[in-house]
């Protein structure tokens, strides 16, 4: 099967600037995708350029098999959930959903009972006559998905729907985003600058920095294998440790300050990385801090612990080891029974080989 | 009791003169001296005559065509302003429409006798280019002139409401619009003239209300036929010596005046609400 969407070689300049540079892409029917980066790095200016409100400088871009090239925006079978919402204040709610029927040869009745569907489905029954300018911000956001949904669009865009929200609704939001799209079965694309967002939704992210693609692969790929140290620092958390790695018939072996010699995983190591200086990227989950008595299989290595960060569910340690000069950051789960340790206090790191990602320095 | 100095200020300025009026409408003119026994006699006269009632028609022609004219042409300048023209240069922009206000109002309405006259810019530039033969004669001295002159003053009062109004638009609806298949001129009449209508109204407001009380304008440039209500005021007070029929007058132009923008306020909620 082809792809629904299919970039080849988007540039686009905006006078001097370069926005994108050579963007290839394939997103398949029915999937989330995600577009990832910090703000400025072209993920808005790539998704609206699939909508139609920016023409590319050079490249390609097709739908469903159609080139899109002078194809605008109202005669593209995307709709687009904007970031402000752009719900109409002058109409009601079911005004604004029903916005985009208007050449839809169904009658009246018909139409007002597509409208009340949409209204329904995203869990806003009985909000139809209501004024558009009365609604919360997840209010609105939903208007804005049941307006663009109706349309039965090949693809929904959404530039970053849930920045607007207060954390809990967000979460909620994240949830039913996901529920709406296996229902629908519509291709999404989003658009954020959360890595978690990102990754709880999606089924492939795209992570973007100065206009280009640096990385595009499944959540998990993306957490647990960064290809650089930019996306590695950009999702989550990551420690780095100077290091070198050596090549050889048994595979790559590491050696990393503070740590030692350790060989990596064979499908740990990042491609196109040979023998020489590197940086090592360690996760702080997969490293633990050890507690009075407590053994391990794992390697360890002797440290103090520098700084306590206490999130409730989690605790945050910042523990320093000799031959390193950053502490490193080691995140563990808050046991029933187990103590918060303090700040000074003289423990053990554990690790192993599965902890680290090599990186190009 | 504490009287805020706002609420003088609007006391003295504002009720004391309009109380002034009303009360002066009530009473009769009797040769030199003001009788002051009330009386509907200054109404009955302007209801009877044929003169007042007619200039009061005419005055109300000329405004709402006057803010017609004045509306249709400000509109698109506004839209080109707040769509077209780069963010840094739109005040530039505003700044420049201004400019006709460095001078004053009279020489503005002179150098349109100078254009509109007959032996003016227009008509012998006309005539120069073998256009017409003779000057044409309709363009002064008649409502024709008073509308020309009056549209040009006000432009500038038409166009800031309607670019305020139109700046306070979120491009990103008209984007959205476009985005649920609408071309741009659909956007435009779903979209950009409902969100605009504020400062329509505003600039309707603004233009019809000052004009029918203008008799500068009239006066210079209308000509015998060109006369509106408001130079019959002037007359009635200081050439007839009868205030008390020149405060009824300038009341009952009032209340057309109000009841006018009444009805347009209403009509244009409710054509908003149809616009769906």
């Amino acid at each position: 099967m082809t792809a629904l969407i299919q970039l080849r070689g988007i540039n686009k300049y905006f006078g001097d600037y370069h926005a994108l540079r050579d963007i290839d892409l394939e997103i398949k029917q029915g999937e989330f995708f995600s577009l990832l980066g910090p703000s400025g790095c072209g993920k808005t200016t790539l998704l609206r350029t699939i909508a139609g409100f920016e023409d590319p400088s050079a490249g390609t871009l097709s739908i469903d098999g159609r080139p899109m090239a002078g194809v605008p925006a109202n005669k593209r079978p995307t709709n687009m959930v904007f970031q402000s919402y752009a719900i109409f204040p002058h109409l009601t709610v079911a005004e604004n959903v029903g916005f985009g029927l208007r050449r839809d040869p169904r009658s009246k009745a018909e139409k007002a009972g597509a409208v009340k569907d949409a209204l329904e489905m995203v869990g806003l029954g009985g909000y139809g006559a209501r004024s558009a300018h009365a609604l919360s911000g997840g209010q609105r956001q939903r208007v804005a998905l049941a307006r663009a949904l109706i349309l039965k669009p090949k693809v929904l865009l959404l530039d970053e729907p849930l920045s607007a929200l207060d954390r809990k609704m967000r979460e909620l939001m994240q949830v039913e985003l996901m529920k709406l799209q296996r229902q629908v079965g519509i291709t999404f694309i989003l658009v954020t600058h959360d890595q978690e967002e990102a990754l709880v939704m999606s089924d492939r992210v795209a992570v973007m920095f100065d206009g280009q693609i640096r990385q595009m692969d499944d959540p998990e790929a993306i957490y647990t294998r960064p290809r650089s140290r930019e996306v590695a620092a950009f999702i989550g958390k990551m420690n780095f440790l100077p290091g070198t790695l050596h090549s050889s018939g048994e595979g790559v072996e590491a050696d990393v300050a503070g740590l030692g010699r350790a060989m990596i995983p064979p499908d740990r190591v990042t491609p196109g990385l040979g023998s020489g200086p590197a940086v090592i990227g360690l996760r702080p989950e997969s490293l633990a801090v050890l507690f009075e008595g407590e053994t391990t299989t794992r390697r360890t290595v002797e440290g103090t612990v520098d700084e306590v960060v206490y999130y409730g569910d989690m605790t945050y340690y910042d523990v320093r080891i000799a031959g390193v000069d950053e502490p490193l950051n080691i995140a563990m789960k808050n046991l029933v029974g187990r103590d918060v340790l303090e700040v000074g206090t003289a423990t053990r790191v554990a690790w192993d080989e599965r902890s680290l990602v090599p990186l190009a320095p | 009791m504490l009287i805020a100095p706002p609420l003088v200020y609007a006391l003295l300025l504002l009720a004391l003169p309009l109380c002034a009026v009303v009360l002066f409408s009530f009473w009769t003119q009797d040769f030199m001296e003001v009788d002051t026994a009330f009386t509907l006699q200054n109404y009955r006269e302007i209801w009877d005559s044929p003169v007042y009632l007619l200039l009061l028609q005419r005055s109300v022609f000329v405004s709402g065509m006057v803010t017609l004219v004045t509306v249709t042409l400000a509109y698109p300048v506004a839209y080109y302003i707040s769509f077209n023209v780069a963010p840094a240069k739109k005040s530039m922009w505003i700044f420049l429409i201004t400019i006709p206000f460095w001078t004053s109002y009279l020489i503005r309405v002179f150098l349109w006798k100078v254009i509109l006259g007959y032996n003016g810019v227009v008509n012998s530039g006309l005539v120069g280019l073998g256009i017409i033969d003779e000057p044409l004669s309709f363009l002064l001295y008649n409502v024709n002139a008073v509308i020309i002159t009056l549209a040009h003053a006000f432009a500038p009062f038409a166009i800031l409401p309607i670019f305020v109004a139109l700046e306070k638009i979120d491009r990103s609806l008209l984007e959205a619009s476009r985005d649920l298949g609408e071309g741009r001129i659909r956007t435009f009449l779903r979209v950009t003239l409902p969100l605009s209508m504020p400062g329509l109204v505003a600039a309707v407001l603004i233009v019809f209300i000052p004009t029918i009380g203008d008799y500068v304008t009239p006066e210079l440039m209308g000509g015998a036929g060109g006369k509106l209500i408001a130079n019959m005021i002037q007359t009635q007070f200081l050439q007839l010596n009868n205030a008390p029929l020149g405060a009824a007058l300038a009341l009952v132009a009032m209340v057309c005046v109000t009841a006018i923008a009444l009805v347009f306020i209403v009509l244009n909620r409710r054509w908003l609400r149809r616009q769906v």
